[in-house]
């Protein structure tokens, strides 16, 4: 339903005027705060299961570790909180703040968009189509790989968390269960570095298809990260 | 009616004095505070023996070797007398049919009010037949057994989790206590083997208060797997520090630095290693030099290398580990996207020098 709507309006609309408003400030402000905080998370996390060579002098002159964890689950309560905040906007926010939520999966008209966006991205189609939020591909994608797998990484990363703050901690209570079921802590944290590359994957999928798509589409893509407005170029 | 335990150890000759020692070291180290200490001596001086039968299935008896060594001066003695040990083939003088007539004589006469110790598990593949107690299979005496029994304390990685018998592929299908037994309290005692004074501390917990311990998810007692092996560690200043043993005959590691470059799995390991250490306190694992393998976690030895921090993970059927296949898929997504990145980019070059800006032709 989503999409149909959305290209129905991007049509209606791309007839009259150039511009749409898409993504509103909340969505935009967690899209680039959350995108910082994952960058925090794959770098520190990178270095807390593979650490940086030793540090010299008294252990009393260093923290390194320390500091690195510190950023780590720093970064990892702003990303919590920024999704649960995401979440709230999805219901409050306007229909394209629930794309990533909601996959259209019952309507054959929206995977019939998922395989035409195939096809263009394997150079099968000439000419892209219009979108206001996100193509059907990238709704798909965006479900998987960030939604699904952010809250994977959200479970098995305050489970982790929990092991430090101790039984009983609200961590515990909310996420101690993960430890067990997976099959113990160290499957917990290899199932975890494994998000975490699946996701840096993904951000490699993404950050590239935004930035062709911004050149080959019809439609602007990284500054209606920024200002909100989608441009439309015909 | 059987002695009380304050009765047995005076009939031994532990005088009163040593006697008072032992509950207050008992009380201690159950974190209880000094206030315990009377309440245990009460205890001990009151109850009847709880008798306990001890059962051996598929195991290597570290767990025995483990407990007969509790380093408390008189643990040994004290445990060995207070628990009643009506039965333990390893142990007990008595052989053949007469010893198997103990565990039903205890049966009947304490219905309902006996503890079970078993140290390893019950291999269930072949109706059981790879394990054979006495003439039949350990599965079946394991349930026999249980079936009246008050609490059920399952000694070491064996029991509670099933060991290096279960390990991958588990030919015998090796099965932890708690699969094979339901509708009673069990309480899993880690490690291979468990710590002995967390032996003897769980027991003289049980039978000090006549209730199990608090356990945690996993059925541990809480006091004693609350926390992680590093939690704890002495070398845990030198984690937060940044300062590592990277190899095994480095600077870092002479100078006693954290292993867990070197694979030490404290970080993932609960038990109580690194505060009550080994054979009475005189060291540890990682004390001497090497890493925790984490042998009182579930199936640790299917968890890859002890050497490495990140591990194989074998649920993908493939050994490798979760950089081995993030690099290799973010290496692979990345060549993708530089391919397809110069396709697009000749595309439209390509296009756009047969026909100017085709999109914009198309729409007037």
């Amino acid at each position: 339903m989503l999409s149909q709507q959305d290209m129905l309006e991007a049509e209606r609309h791309g007839k009259q005027v150039r511009s749409i408003y898409v993504y509103e400030a909340p969505v935009r402000l967690w899209h680039w705060i959350n995108a910082l905080a994952m960058v925090v998370l794959a770098v520190t996390g990178y270095f807390i299961g593979k650490p940086l060579p030793t540090m010299p002098g008294e252990a009393s002159d260093n923290f390194l570790m320390g500091y690195i964890r510190f950023a780590h689950f720093a970064a990892a309560y702003i990303f919590a909180v920024g999704l649960l905040g995401r979440v709230y906007w999805a219901f409050v926010g306007n229909h394209h703040a629930k794309q990533i939520f909601r996959l259209p999966i019952t309507n054959p008209q929206w995977w019939s968009e998922v395989f035409f966006e195939l096809r263009w991205y394997l150079f099968l189609e000439k000419t892209p189509k219009k979108y206001v939020g996100h193509n059907p591909m990238a709704q798909l994608m965006m479900f998987f790989f960030f939604t699904i797998l952010a809250v994977g990484m959200l479970f098995t990363g305050f489970a982790l968390y929990s092991e430090g703050a101790g039984l009983g901690s609200w961590q515990d209570t909310l996420f101690g269960w993960v430890i067990p079921a997976l099959g113990g802590s160290m499957q917990v944290h290899n199932l975890h570095r494994l998000g975490m590359w699946i996701m840096m994957t993904f951000v490699l999928v993404h950050v590239y298809a935004a930035i062709r798509e911004d050149i080959m589409s019809r439609q602007s893509l990284i500054s209606t990260m920024i200002s909100g407005w989608r441009m439309f170029k015909d | 009616m059987t002695e009380t335990f304050y009765e047995v150890l005076r009939r031994q000759g532990i005088t009163r004095r040593s006697f008072l020692k032992f509950c207050s070291l008992t009380a201690t180290s159950l974190g209880l505070g000094s206030a315990a200490a009377p309440r245990i001596a009460h205890a001990l001086e009151t109850k009847a023996r709880t008798p306990v039968i001890w059962l051996h299935g598929l195991e290597c008896t570290c767990c025995s070797e483990s407990f007969i060594r509790s380093a408390h001066p008189l643990t040994k003695d004290v445990v060995l007398s207070m628990l009643s040990l009506d039965y333990d083939d390893t142990l007990m003088a008595a052989a053949g049919h007469q010893a198997e007539a103990i565990i039903e004589e205890v049966k009947k006469k304490y219905k309902g009010n006996y503890i079970v110790a078993v140290e390893g598990n019950p291999p269930l593949n072949e109706d059981g037949m790879f394990c054979i107690h006495g003439g039949r299979p350990f599965v079946e005496v394991l349930k026999e057994t249980c079936a009246d029994a008050k609490a059920i304390i399952s000694w070491g990685a064996c029991a509670s989790y099933g060991c290096v018998q279960a390990a991958k592929p588990n030919p015998t299908r090796a099965t932890p206590v708690h699969k094979v037994i339901s509708g009673k309290p069990i309480i899993n005692v880690p490690g291979c083997p468990p710590i002995a004074e967390v032996m003897t501390g769980v027991v003289t917990y049980m039978l000090t208060f006549d209730r199990i311990p608090e356990l945690d998810r996993q059925g541990r007692p809480k006091m004693f797997y609350g926390q992680r092996i590093h939690d704890k560690c002495y070398r845990r200043g030198h984690f937060d520090a940044g300062q590592f043993a990277e190899a095994w005959d480095d600077e870092g590691s002479r100078k006693g630095h954290c292993l867990y470059k070197m694979g030490c799995k404290g970080p993932t390991t609960y038990n109580a290693c690194s505060s009550m250490r080994w054979n009475g306190g005189v060291s540890w694992p990682v004390q001497s030099g090497h890493g925790c393998i984490g042998c009182s976690e579930e199936g640790f030895w299917d968890k890859g290398s002890f050497y490495d921090r990140v591990t194989d993970i074998k649920q993908f059927g493939v050994e490798a580990n979760a950089d081995t296949i993030g690099k290799a898929a973010a290496g692979t997504v990345g060549a993708a996207i530089a391919a397809h990145a110069a396709v697009s980019a000749l595309a439209r070059a390509r296009s756009s020098t047969s026909h100017g800006q085709p999109e914009k032709e198309g729409e007037k």
